[in-house]
């Protein structure tokens, strides 16, 4: 299996490494994203996620299958969480390993720029005052 | 024809599901819901963008309907 597709509770941020690890790769690289204390000033108190699970499953699917043709990758894995997270926490993970380091690099760079333009999950900031679903409106 | 909401457009229309019964005038194609959504909650062009997936995949404006499909309503994505 050379590639892990998730939806998840939680990410293991230790586990992606195993996963990702190959004889015949020289290089892994992997992008973390987390939870921020601030937006614009304003203290952030948790992030909530929610998906559209099948559909989100194909497009990251379809993702992963394009940086496998666009660059020499021995695995690729992305994870997404759903539920409310904390500040510092975990919400999304992509990886890629490779023989030398330029491809996985830049694989895992359209990994997650990619997986933000089109993977349908929403994220709502909670603030102490106010929630706000980000990026909905101009 | 099932509709399903998420995020903003959950809040918008109020439920994360609609059924359109086949008695009722079903869309028959992804911009006639659009216009029909639009016309329903005028708070769909206060957003970013507004995409139609059509069985979990994204569907331009001349995918035609027949009402046996799974419909999700798409508002701008957030993930990472």
């Amino acid at each position: 299996m050379n590639k892990i597709i998730e939806i998840v509770e939680t990410i293991d941020t230790a586990k992606v490494y195993s996963e990702l690890s190959d004889a015949k790769s020289g290089g892994i690289c992997v992008f973390v994203g987390a939870v921020r204390e601030f937006t614009k000033n304003e203290e952030v108190v948790a992030l909530e996620f929610e998906t559209y699970e099948t559909m989100a499953l194909k497009e990251m699917g379809k993702i992963a299958d394009a940086a496998m043709r666009k660059w020499s990758l021995n695995k690729v894995v992305m994870k997404h969480v759903v539920g409310e997270k904390g500040v510092e926490e975990p919400v999304v993970v992509v990886g890629a390993s490779s023989a030398h380091r330029d491809a996985c690099f830049e694989a895992c760079r359209f990994l997650i720029d990619t997986l933000k333009e089109t993977v349908p999950i929403w994220k709502k900031e909670k603030f102490k005052n106010k929630t706000v679903w980000v990026s909905a409106h101009p | 024809m099932n509709v399903l909401f998420f995020g903003i457009a959950k809040d918008i229309v109020g439920s994360s599901q609609i059924t359109i019964s086949k008695g009722e005038a079903i869309p028959n194609s992804v911009a006639d819901l659009k216009r029909l959504l639009l016309d329903s909650y005028p708070e769909f062009l206060k957003l970013k963008s507004l995409a139609i997936a059509v069985n979990s995949e994204y569907a331009a404006d001349d995918v035609s309907l027949n009402g046996n499909e799974e419909i999700a309503i798409i508002p701008p994505v957030s993930g990472g």
